[in-house]
């Protein structure tokens, strides 16, 4: 076989590339966590990527102040703990956070609504980096614009730190249900749907020919039980981001674990069943009308 | 011939539209009574952690030893290269490979994500280099006897396979081009070689 220089073949930071590992976190649950420990907790527990934050949703939500991106020793440290790709969240626009989580070697960079944002009109430029971005939408458009500005994984906002599914079930029937009725257009509908999304015509059109979006659909925020988890995959989720809801429960442990078998095994419920059985108090949660800041209305 | 797709974690819907485009029927297998509807099976890229739990959580490590054993074709990417290894450098101390096949893997072999690539390879048997997507990719660092080697990146061992198992570092499944799906449908059966 040919051994040519081969290095100089290789082509990094690639949509392939990019989007690619979100392929591979397909069908897998991404738990939020605040330590190295509780990082080891939902590797063991079979997680397939962890969220490394300063603080939970459900924290920033009580705490309030400014909720900026963590402490790189901190992001460091889980690093060093696990083998399986570690997240971390940037500020809306502050692509400066990003260039420092690129930095630090950060498989997949959350510009996230949880935190403050620091930009009010622009999200980052995400085509200028080699690491891979996921961002929420909380409809189809949002979720195409974001596309075109770089994302390579989109994920339903929800209610960050509820631990209450229903905006995660809401966004997610937008979204699917938008993309299903575009299949349903004609090509001189395409120009008035672009119109009325605010999206780029061509992403549209894309759309409306693939019948999904061209990244991979994940779903965040509310998620607390094994039965959220298939609930949310059988809408159409391609894989579960679990934030406040694994670590504000009563017992974490089993609590990863099952909310992991529920995600492999949604369209069973008999397991779902076996595994929710036993898993001590969910976090308690909180209803839409007693929430002072709906996360989900950042980002534009 | 039917062809099952592991579908506890990862990149499995890739797969099953690779065989479909390729007019093979493929199916995703998730329990045992699936695994008995298939001729061969592909194990997927995915986090290879998540996916070794999981063949014990749902029942499928034993099984799909007993499948391997008894010669079905397996063609495992990525991480599913890492779940057929006899060994796995990098891993999780508990981390149980099926250990299928006798090659030593190791993990994440190329770096981080940013690290992560594509790369025309020349692969052994085809007449053109083939597109290949390596995503935190590992490689083979030693391999036994009858293992034959089929691609090299860096000099790194990233496609090699016996008579029934096919392994490969990228992932085929990403790019379009149904070349290296089609080696592993070529392969027989142990059993049919007497």
């Amino acid at each position: 076989m040919a051994e040519e220089n081969i290095d100089d073949s290789k082509t990094t930071g690639t949509v392939k590339v990019k989007r690619g590992l979100a392929e591979m976190l397909k069908g897998g649950v991404i738990m939020d966590v605040v330590t190295p420990d509780q990082a080891k907790i939902a590797e063991d527990a079979g997680a397939v990527a962890v969220m490394a934050l300063e603080r939970v949703p459900a924290d920033i939500r009580a705490d309030g102040g400014i909720a900026r991106m963590s402490d790189p020793e901190m992001i460091e440290g889980i690093q060093e703990v696990v083998t399986i790709p570690v997240m971390a969240k940037a500020r809306i626009g502050h692509f400066a956070e990003a260039q420092v989580l690129e930095a630090l070697g950060v498989d997949y960079v959350d510009e996230s609504e949880v935190l403050t944002p620091a930009d009010e009109k622009h999200h980052i430029d995400k085509w200028a980096f080699e690491v891979p971005f996921v961002c929420g939408a909380t409809n189809l458009g949002e979720a195409l614009r974001r596309i075109s500005e770089g994302a390579c994984m989109i994920r339903s906002k929800g209610e960050a730190g509820t631990g209450n599914v229903v905006q995660a079930v809401r966004h997610l029937r937008t979204i699917l249900g938008d993309i299903r009725k575009l299949g349903q257009a004609d090509s001189a509908e395409l120009f008035d749907w672009a119109k009325e999304l605010q999206a780029p015509l061509p992403l549209v059109q894309e759309v409306a020919s693939v019948g999904k979006l061209p990244v991979p659909m994940f779903c965040a925020g509310g998620i607390a039980t094994p039965a959220d988890a298939a609930l949310v995959m059988q809408l159409g989720a391609e894989a579960v981001f679990v934030g406040s809801g694994i670590f504000k429960s009563e017992d974490p442990e089993p609590r990863a674990k099952a909310i992991v078998e529920a995600t492999t095994n949604f369209t069973r419920p008999e397991i779902v069943a076996k595994v929710s059985r036993g898993l001590g108090g969910p976090m308690t949660g909180i209803g839409m009308d007693e929430i002072q800041i709906r996360l989900e209305d950042r980002g534009w | 011939m039917k062809v099952g797709v592991l579908a506890l974690q990862g990149a499995y819907v890739s797969h099953v539209q690779a065989f479909v485009s390729l007019g093979v029927e493929a199916l995703e297998v998730r329990t045992p009574e699936d695994l008995a509807k298939i001729d061969r099976l592909v194990i997927p890229g995915g986090e290879s952690t998540t996916i070794s739990m999981l063949l014990d959580w749902n029942g499928m490590r034993a099984p799909i030893q007993e499948s391997i054993s008894a010669g079905m074709p397996i063609f495992g990417t990525c991480a599913g290269m890492i779940v057929l290894a006899k060994e796995v450098l990098d891993g999780r101390d508990d981390q149980k490979p099926l250990e299928a096949i006798d090659i030593t893997v190791r993990r994440n072999a190329f770096g981080r994500q940013v690290d992560s690539f594509e790369s025309e390879i020349d692969v052994l048997g085809l007449d053109e280099p083939f597109p290949s997507v390596f995503i935190r990719a590992p490689i083979v660092e030693t391999i036994g006897e009858g293992v034959k080697v089929f691609a090299r990146v860096d000099e790194k061992i990233v496609l090699c396979g016996t008579d029934s198992i096919l392994v490969a570092s990228f992932h085929p499944e990403l790019s379009n081009d149904g070349r290296i799906h089609e080696m592993f449908l070529s392969m027989e059966p142990l059993g049919s070689q007497g």
